[in-house]
């Protein structure tokens, strides 16, 4: 797909490694900005994190659009199907809710 | 050239997605975090689909289509809803992980052992169990909130339960070893087949002993499964966003799995393996305690009196769609000049933040909203403590008695307030057949009846002009 160098063996190992820091140091990030979300918000951070998840919409579009045989890419459109299902639903469904919070229902009416 | 554009939009949209996450921290900026999130999103998935070699279209087309026909009417379900809806969407993000896994295999069996490096087979294997147990767990879960009959509610148990659960993945794990090891045998297409059977199998053994009180914290983990399995895909594609959305994702479900755990005192192996809801601790002889029984009309009148009121929400509140008539109780309090609060407890509802969100739907402003951490040193100065279909969390047994199931749980101290109101249905004992000492105690009153009926009367009492 991507690759650049047909020797897996010499030009991957090095590329292996660069995803591991590049898993443990989103994992970091991700623990230190999930703590900070108000524990109002956890019902539409789930909601949230989970359209984000949903980028694996990504990896389905590549395997349902290049030249592969018809069941690959079947499947690849199923999980486009099911990452665009999350994608939509995740963030209208947050956008919803956090319509909903308000401070009080004076200044809710001119801002939310 | 493309693929260098490709990787610059992928880190600006890895960025923002950050910063989604980030101004989630605050109501007042967690909307800017919804766009933010969804400019990431059309930024990836418009860059990727423009890449050379993506050269058929139409499944593709028909694939979103189908996403937003399926996806809108999801985002518009009642809030009560949500916790089956959450459930839902982690299995279709376990199915899509565990679909392109299983694509990615046999697409590179046929090309042979070059394709299939012990790291990207590894990184397939670990895809396709997580994302496959992650789809059919989800899916129960999602059918025992949404009640369906065939799905049982309460927890199955059977012998041998956990040897057999933990077997099923050890095998599952022992023929991914395997597979990595010869990835292009002709008997490894097989074991493959067989590794996603019982992925999926698995899935389902995990929640069926799992009973409706630890759902907020099955959620958290299935969240967190399925932020893993998109990881797996980002190491099997070589994809940096892939793994940093699903790091996120994962993190994410990993911090509300340990809150949830931490507010009912229990671990995870606990949650997972421990069949809550079997203890049900008969107590031999235990003499007939008697409930004090309060007439609306009672109750309406030491409410009108009351200068503070807390108000804890549970589960029962969101059965009987009581948060509209409660937040008219809000109002009539609130009127007399009563200080009202909500204390939410972390596992009230059936997943994380679920009274909040309730609550904010009946436009109760968000800051009267407090957690019981911050509540709880202030309920002895309370006048009255209206317990609105909570139970377990406010009951005193989770600190006295050690042989209660919920021993060490943290809990609202209802009990400590002037004048104690609970709402129930009927006299049975809640979920798990644990007495609450709460309805005995001599400053409680019972308020019995549906949630939605007995605040509705009490609304009435309030607001009508007789009431002195």
């Amino acid at each position: 797909m991507f690759l650049e160098a047909p020797d897996p063996a010499t030009a991957q190992s090095p590329d292996i490694w660069s995803q591991i820091f590049v898993f443990m140091l989103a994992t970091f990030i991700g623990l230190g900005v999930i703590r900070r979300v108000s524990r109002l918000l956890h019902t539409p951070l789930m909601s949230i994190t989970n359209a984000i998840s949903a980028i694996a919409v990504v990896g389905a579009i590549l395997v349902a659009g290049p030249d592969y045989p018809a069941g690959i890419r079947l499947l690849g459109i199923i999980a486009v199907f099911a990452s665009m299902t999350n994608i939509v639903s995740g963030f209208l469904i947050t956008e919803r809710m956090l319509k909903m919070f308000k401070t009080d229902k004076k200044s809710g009416e001119s801002r939310s | 050239m493309i693929a260098n554009f490709v990787q610059l939009v992928y880190l600006v949209a890895a960025a923002l997605f950050v910063f989604a996450l980030h101004w989630m921290n605050t109501p007042a900026t967690a909307r800017r975090g919804v766009y933010a999130g969804v400019l990431g999103m059309v930024l990836a998935v418009v860059a990727t689909w423009l890449q050379p070699q993506v050269i058929h279209h139409q499944g593709i087309i028909i694939a979103v289509i189908a996403g937003f026909v399926v996806g809108i009417p999801l985002s518009r379900v009642p809030l009560t809803a949500v916790p089956q809806r959450t459930a839902l969407s982690h299995a279709f993000g376990g199915l899509a992980a565990g679909l392109v896994g299983t694509a990615k295999y046999y697409l590179w069996f046929g090309e042979g052992p070059a394709e299939l490096t012990a790291f990207r087979t590894t990184a397939i294997i670990a895809e396709v169990i997580l994302g496959f147990l992650t789809f059919t767990g989800s899916l129960m879960a999602a059918g025992k909130l949404q009640e369906i009959k065939w799905i049982p509610q309460r927890p199955v148990t059977y012998p041998f339960q956990n040897v057999t659960n933990i077997g099923l993945l050890l095998l599952a794990a022992g023929l991914g070893v395997a597979v990595v090891l010869q990835p292009t045998a002709s008997w490894a297409a097989v074991a493959f087949g067989v590794i996603i059977a019982l992925a999926l199998t698995f899935g389902v053994l995990l929640i069926i002993p799992i009973g409706g009180a630890d759902m907020p914290t099955v959620i958290a983990i299935l969240n967190s499964y399925a932020g893993l399995a998109a990881v797996a895909m980002g190491f099997v594609l070589d994809n940096k966003l892939l793994i940093i959305a699903g790091a996120l994702d994962g993190s994410s479900g990993l911090i509300l799995a340990i809150i949830m755990c931490r507010a009912m005192n229990r671990s995870f192996t606990n949650v997972l393996f421990g069949a809550f809801g079997q203890v049900a601790p008969s107590k031999a002889g235990g003499e007939e305690k008697i409930y004090k029984s309060e007439t609306i009309e009672g109750g309406a009148q030491v409410l009108e009196q009351a200068n503070s009121v807390v108000i804890i929400p549970g589960y029962g509140m969101a059965v009987a769609q009581a948060q509209h008539k409660v937040r008219e109780l809000y109002d009539q309090l609130k009127k007399r000049g009563a200080t009202v609060k909500f204390a939410i407890h972390p596992v009230a509802g059936r997943m994380p933040g679920h009274m909040n969100v309730l609550l904010a739907e009946a436009d109760i402003p968000y800051t009267d909203l407090v957690e019981m951490d911050d509540i709880n040193p202030d309920m002895p100065q309370c006048d009255v403590a209206l317990v609105v279909g909570a139970n377990d969390v406010v009951n005193p047994a989770a600190r006295t008695d050690k042989s209660s199931p919920i021993y060490g749980m943290p809990i609202i101290d209802a009990d400590k307030a002037r004048t104690v109101f609970a709402i129930k249905r009927s006299k049975n004992p809640g979920f798990a057949g644990i007495d609450n000492e709460l309805y005995f105690s001599e400053r409680t009153w019972m308020l019995f009846g549906d949630a939605k009926n007995v605040v509705g009367e009490l609304v009435k009492q309030l607001s009508g002009p007789s009431v002195h």
